[in-house]
């Protein structure tokens, strides 16, 4: 079988013979580093799914190299909006700045009693293993590079619920600019999660949470009750002082 | 000058760092990757801790099985402080919000945290989250770390250690994304880097990275090391990936059975024996499989999702109605750098081991599964303590830069020398081998046989190197040094195997099969000599 791979220095996909056997994209990487060309460059760790390492696009999709069955006609590519290093590797430090940004952390500890319920609410949340799918997939970075992304939300939500956290309003504040109203509710994110989370549920919920917080839809307030027309809008007005 | 400078950003690196940013000390923690690229990511069954949520358990039981599993060689007094700080170290991760699977009993803290049975454990110790105990750790650490704000240096390749009368005052490292070779300077260092498990290359369940980086360095800078010859063959790994399965899937009632259809062993004993049993099976010509079919889906999904994943993408395999075939193959190295009791490296002042790359001698000959996740998180912390308690009176005076220049001419001469041998080919040949003479059952004949073999291609080094003569970002010269990292231990895992002329734990030799007390109930130690430390 033959795949393609995106190489850095000529800007071109350069075609790669491979035995005819069931392998992992990541073995067929390896295969071609150790006895074809050294110079091909990509990143792994684990080989089992959850160092969050080694994922890719896989004909336009993000898959994680460790994971994907390697198929004749298959075309790989670095994951997007992350600066490309060389070939397949990307610098991930300013996708990793969103998890700062958005204070995806417990604040004020209290004890709390937990439930199998409970972790259950964020058990899918907390399989997480960073490897930047979601971000690649996302339309929103493609245009707005500030923008939180899917992953650090999700983060977010997952602190936000935890009964273990006093100061819930703390992260709620820090995903509110570039954060979830700037979401486009698209679905590609949960789409792309190779653990099967949905980051866009969450950010929905965090959406809800914002609002009982006091918080509300900017695009919502400027279409509704930003022009002169509406004059202080109807019903709630966040504004009207009462 | 860093007061505290850690190597390596798993679980231990990264508990590491926030109990020396904790005690006041300034921080930098770099590692050759980003810190959730870690091993600790796949440690699944849990970390143990006498809590008695589960069943009636007690801290002198954790205490004598970790020491029993040892055989001999685990000291009582490191044993003793993990075991006991186990329950303070759960407290702490619970506070800091690692999502533990949770007992319904409406109790608060760590009163309610689920726990399972492993393999040696005379009660359910080990707390879990689902089988993602160690990823779900070292996610919580990071996001912690953040917030503490740790500074990271991410993509430093270690080089050496930099000494000065046997004190440490840095290290250098390859600046992977520039090629640059740099020197830290710094009061203290606490080296986290890992185990020497992929010497095992094809036949492990580790990680690429695990090659002894830090055990490697430690010598070379005139550090003891210990304990080589011990390595844990996990019992349970996917035939043909070498994917590990956790030992958790027995502990909540799977089986082992061969191919026609018979248990052979207790499947809740250590994992030595295990080990052990299913290679003499596998020896005999059977195939081995683990049965959890009677689990059903559902317990399945709940217990083991990430095992069900696993077993139908490498295997084809669906464990809730088919056998998993499995294997073992080498997971876990309780050998390492030699520490005192207060992970201080012997040889090297103002040095800390802690983690895989230690031997803190707490696993002695054989580690207890739940063990190593307690190890790097409970002793993380006491490396960072001591480490920032170091650095208060250390000589703040930096080190010459003789070692900088010394390894930027050595990745000079890896860049001018002419590549003859594809080293790549040897890693295979090292792993395969190591497999089949330094594995699950030894012989003396055989290790003797891949000690020339390893003494062969170390005289054969310098003909192997780098066909990527880039600068930046060049993976072939990483690999490379790992490569060489992994074959300079060799022989001193090599010789030590032969030096032990008995059976202890993970280290079972052919026509010495008994424990020998009186000739070996004691560690192996390993130092270079100041004149061949050149």
């Amino acid at each position: 079988m033959k795949i393609k791979i995106l190489r850095s220095k000529t800007n071109t996909h350069q075609e790669y013979v491979l035995p005819d056997r069931e392998i992992t994209l990541l073995k067929a990487l390896e295969l071609i580093k150790s006895s074809v060309d050294a110079t091909l460059t990509y990143s792994a760790g684990c080989r089992s799914s959850v160092c969050g390492a080694c994922a890719v696009r896989v004909n336009g999709r993000s898959q994680l190299s460790c994971s994907y069955k390697a198929k004749d006609g298959d075309i790989i590519e670095p994951l997007q909006h992350h600066p490309i290093l060389r070939d397949l590797k990307i610098d991930k430090h300013k996708a990793k700045e969103t998890l700062k940004r958005s204070q995806a952390w417990l604040h004020d500890t209290k004890e709390a009693s937990l439930s199998p319920q409970d972790e259950k609410k964020t058990e899918k949340q907390t399989d997480c293993i960073l490897c930047d799918s979601c971000y690649s997939a996302c339309p929103v970075l493609a245009v707005n590079p500030d923008f939180l992304g899917p992953f650090a939300l999700t983060r977010a939500y997952r602190y936000s619920t935890d009964k273990r956290e006093n100061d819930t309003k703390t992260i709620i504040d820090h995903i509110q600019a570039e954060g979830i109203w700037d979401c486009t509710l698209c679905g590609e994110c949960t789409a792309a999660c190779p653990k099967g989370i949905d980051p866009k549920m969450d950010i929905m919920m965090l959406r809800s949470a914002s609002v009982q917080q006091g918080y509300t839809d900017p695009s919502f307030a400027l279409q509704s009750f930003g022009t002169p027309d509406f004059g202080g809008g109807f019903g709630f007005d966040p504004n009207a002082g009462f | 000058m860093v007061d505290v400078l850690i190597i390596g950003s798993g679980g231990a690196g990264l508990s590491a760092a926030l109990a020396a940013k904790q005690a006041g000390a300034s921080v930098v923690v770099a590692g050759k990757s980003y810190p959730t690229n870690s091993q600790t990511s796949m440690a699944q069954g849990g970390i143990n801790a006498a809590l008695g949520n589960a069943t009636c358990d007690d801290i002198a039981l954790h205490i004598a099985d970790t020491l029993k599993s040892g055989h001999g060689l685990g000291s009582e007094v490191m044993v003793e402080r993990m075991c006991n700080d186990a329950l303070r170290t759960i407290a702490w991760l619970d506070s800091i919000g690692v999502p533990f699977s949770r007992l319904d009993n409406n109790k608060t803290g760590t009163k309610s945290i689920a726990q399972r049975q492993m393999g040696g454990a005379r009660a359910k110790r080990a707390c879990y989250a689902q089988d993602y105990t160690g990823l779900k750790i070292l996610h919580t650490l990071y996001d912690t770390s953040l917030k503490e704000e740790i500074d990271f240096l991410d993509e430093y390749y270690l080089l050496n250690l930099v000494t000065k009368e046997g004190m440490v005052k840095g290290a250098t490292f390859l600046q992977m994304r520039t090629g640059e070779v740099i020197q830290i300077d710094a009061k203290s260092v606490i080296i986290a880097t890992g185990g020497y498990g992929s010497i095992y290359h094809g036949f492990t369940t580790n990680a690429y990275g695990a090659t002894g980086d830090g055990i490697a360095a430690a010598l070379r800078a005139g550090g003891s090391i210990s304990d080589m010859e011990f390595i844990q063959f996990h019992p349970t790994a996917l035939k043909h990936s070498g994917i590990l399965i956790s030992e958790s899937a027995r502990g909540e009632g799977g089986y082992l059975v061969n191919s026609d259809g018979e248990r052979f062993i207790d499947e809740l004993k250590p994992r030595d024996e295990v080990a052990r049993a299913i290679f003499i099976q596998l020896q005999e010509g059977k195939e081995v499989f683990l049965d959890v079919r009677h689990l059903g889906t559902e317990k399945l999904m709940e217990l083991l999702p990430q095992e069900m994943a696993l077993c139908k993408l490498h295997e084809q395999v669906d464990p809730a109605t088919e056998l998993i075939p499995i294997k073992p193959v080498a997971h876990y190295t309780m050998g390492g750098i030699d520490v005192d009791t207060a992970l201080e490296v012997n040889g090297i002042k103002g040095c800390f081991a802690v983690g895989e790359c230690s031997n803190a001698k707490v696993h002695g000959a054989n580690r207890l599964g739940g063990n190593s996740l307690l190890e790097i998180t409970a002793f993380g912390k006491f490396a960072g303590e001591n480490a920032a308690k170091y650095a208060l009176n250390a000589d703040s005076k930096t080190a010459q830069t003789a070692q900088l220049e010394k390894d930027k001419r050595f990745i000079q001469g890896i860049y001018e020398r002419e590549n003859v041998l594809n080293f790549y080919t040897y890693r295979e040949e090292l792993g395969r081998r190591f497999y089949q003479d330094v594995g699950i059952i030894r012989h003396n004949a055989s290790l003797s046989r891949i000690l020339d073999a390893a003494v062969a291609m170390q005289t054969a080094l310098c003909k192997m190197g780098i066909e990527d003569k880039s600068r930046t970002h060049n993976t072939n010269l990483t690999d490379f040094l790992e490569f060489s990292n992994a074959l300079l231990l060799a022989p001193a895992i090599i010789s030590s195997a032969i030096a032990r002329d008995e059976s202890r734990g993970a280290h079972f030799k052919e026509g010495f099969e008994a424990e020998n007390d009186e000739k070996f109930k004691k560690h192996i130690v390993i130092q270079w000599n100041k004149e061949a430390t050149v």
